[in-house]
């Protein structure tokens, strides 16, 4: 991997709160069209990176550049040029489909015919021209996950972080839905993305795992099932995050 | 008995019908929970789980049918059903202004009782968060927020536990800690009611419910779910695991259900003898340019169970 083909670059990322230290020298580069797991336990500090690599914390010394741009002092280029998706924060129940994508389309400072034209082209895709006029109150959980997921890739931004992106979703839409990623991977954005289905971290090229504020294991599901000595992505996480 | 709980109660859920509106919440459940079960209802968001759960704590009342927790009718009795039922909501029911150890006395006290009282009910999950008790509840971390409101739900002495989705949103290691925190409580004679979207966790009850947008799609154990698997069910990996999935549902009309699972594909197949399945995956397989081609049997899991119930039910 060449050095302009990483698009997320981090090096000795340190972010303190008091004499907390949330993330401990972190160091890792995330590639062009890259499917990166970001994983560790609750609290091991996954947020508050996401937080400094979206221009929203400013780190306590260390570096981070997203898409080329600094992160502490570039914030509003950094914002540009990715996207973010959660499970708890994602679209406005109040207004209908096509109003969130025309809200966040205006956000990301997209024209009137371009918010047009990628509105109806990510809605035919979904298969969900007819719903476009539906509050989204009405449309069920997984199809809202989807259309979250769309409406944070509309503006074509760098890389898109989704931050558990599946929970509760059902079984087969969970599998739609990675199918989306692989699609957006392949057309060149980077995919940033945590998740508590360590069957989802086995689809991501590379994973990284933290605990207590820092990187202890970083490489493809292969590479760490074989370092560990275990079948699954599971058994890796539980030897990291319980310390042993 | 040692600890009055010797009389743990036992569920029975008939005909039950919800609706919202023109939504239907739940249709026509029909199950019955034994004493010191522990239950679980396995099912994604919109199955129904939560509805339920608040139709036997009686804060809704049913469309039709009926929930007995012993003889006590959730919709007449309900003053006595909440005395003897401990409920954890998917959000915790905490009040974020007060410490942990305020919390703990409020809903003691509501219940007439005390913290120093009931202490021991509660020492396994308590005493893990007792060194944070001048804590605000607000500030404690997601997993302590769970250790206290499982903690507020048991400080009465419930002969019936329900917790809506206690793990979501937990990591991995934490709800495999919860889960060993249940088993003990389950030996103490209570009988628990816990929903998950977590298929993972359903090997860990006794009993498990599979529901989907307001139905029950299957009722047994664990093990029974699994063993009642219909089709062989194999996995597969290529050198082209993207494209695998597309390649392998174009196959052969006897390939019923294939879905990415992890680092393989599963894949089902029906009425294949063993000796021609090479023919017809792997020969395939090569012909679309796949290399690297790995196939074997593979044991189901609940969630293979779930994707095909899923896929038999829409």
């Amino acid at each position: 991997m060449t050095e302009e083909n990483n698009i997320i670059v981090v090096k000795d990322l340190v972010k303190k709160f008091g004499s907390f230290v949330a993330n401990d020298n972190l160091n890792f580069e995330v590639g062009k069209g890259e499917i990166f797991g970001f994983l560790g336990a609750n609290g091991a500090g996954k947020t508050t990176t996401i937080k400094i690599l979206s221009g929203l914390s400013k780190p306590t010394s260390g570096q981070a550049t997203v898409a080329g741009f600094d992160v502490s002092r570039e914030t509003d280029k950094v914002k540009r040029n990715i996207g973010y998706m959660s499970q708890k924060f994602s679209l406005y129940d109040d207004m209908t489909v096509k109003e969130n994508f025309r809200f966040y389309g205006g956000i990301y400072g997209l024209s009137r015919k371009d918010i047009t034209d990628k509105t109806a082209s990510l809605l035919e895709k979904l298969d969900m021209l007819d719903q476009k006029d539906m509050l989204l109150k009405k449309i069920p959980l997984g199809w809202k996950q989807k259309l979250a997921f769309s409406v944070a890739v509309m503006h074509d931004p760098a890389v898109v972080f989704l931050d558990e992106p599946t929970g509760g979703v059902d079984p087969i839409t969970r599998r739609q839905f990675w199918e989306m990623i692989y699609e957006k991977a392949d057309e060149g954005i980077t995919v940033f993305v945590t998740t508590h289905y360590m069957d989802e971290a086995e689809y991501c090229e590379r994973v990284s795992i933290m605990a207590e504020g820092k990187i202890e294991a970083l490489d493809t599901p292969r590479m760490l099932k074989k370092q560990f000595g275990v079948k699954t992505m599971d058994e890796v996480f539980v030897k990291i995050a319980r310390g042993n | 008995m040692d600890n009055g709980r010797s009389m743990s109660v036992r569920v029975k859920i008939d005909g039950l019908n919800k609706n919202f509106e023109k939504v239907e919440a739940l249709k026509n459940i029909k199950l019955e929970i034994l004493p010191n079960e522990l239950f679980g209802f396995i099912g994604p968001d919109g199955a129904g789980k939560t509805t339920l759960f608040r139709l036997i704590t009686s804060l809704l009342l049913p469309n039709s049918g009926s929930i007995y927790v012993d003889d006590l009718n959730c919709e007449v009795d309900f003053k006595q059903v909440r005395n003897i039922v401990g409920y954890m909501p998917g959000r915790f029911s905490l009040y974020y202004d007060l410490t942990v150890e305020e919390n703990l006395n409020f809903y003691a006290s509501i219940f007439k009782t005390t913290l120093k009282e009931n202490y021991h009910l509660i020492k396994d999950v308590y005493e893990q968060i007792e060194p944070f008790k001048k804590r605000k509840a607000g500030d404690l971390s997601g997993g302590m927020k769970q250790k206290l409101a499982l903690s507020c739900a048991l400080i009465h002495k419930p002969k019936l536990l329900i917790l809506d989705e206690p793990t979501t949103g937990v990591d991995a290691v934490s709800r495999r800690e919860f889960w060993e925190l249940l088993k003990k409580m389950q030996k103490t004679g209570i009988t628990i009611l816990v929903s998950t979207p977590y298929m993972d966790e359903a090997s860990l009850c006794d009993r498990v419910a599979l529901m989907q947008k307001g139905e029950v799609l299957a009722i047994d154990k664990p093990i029974n779910i699994v063993n009642d698997y219909h089709g062989d069910l194999w996995q597969v990996s290529t050198n082209n695991m993207n494209k695998l999935v597309s390649h392998m549902e174009g196959l052969d009309k006897r390939i019923t259900q294939v879905f990415r699972f992890g680092e393989t594909v599963h894949c089902t197949t029906m009425d294949i003898e063993e000796s021609i399945v090479d023919e017809i995956i792997v020969e395939g397989l090569k012909k679309l340019n796949h290399d690297k081609i790995k196939i074997d049997r593979a044991h189901p899991q609940i969630e293979d169970c779930f994707l095909s119930l899923m896929v038999d039910n829409n």
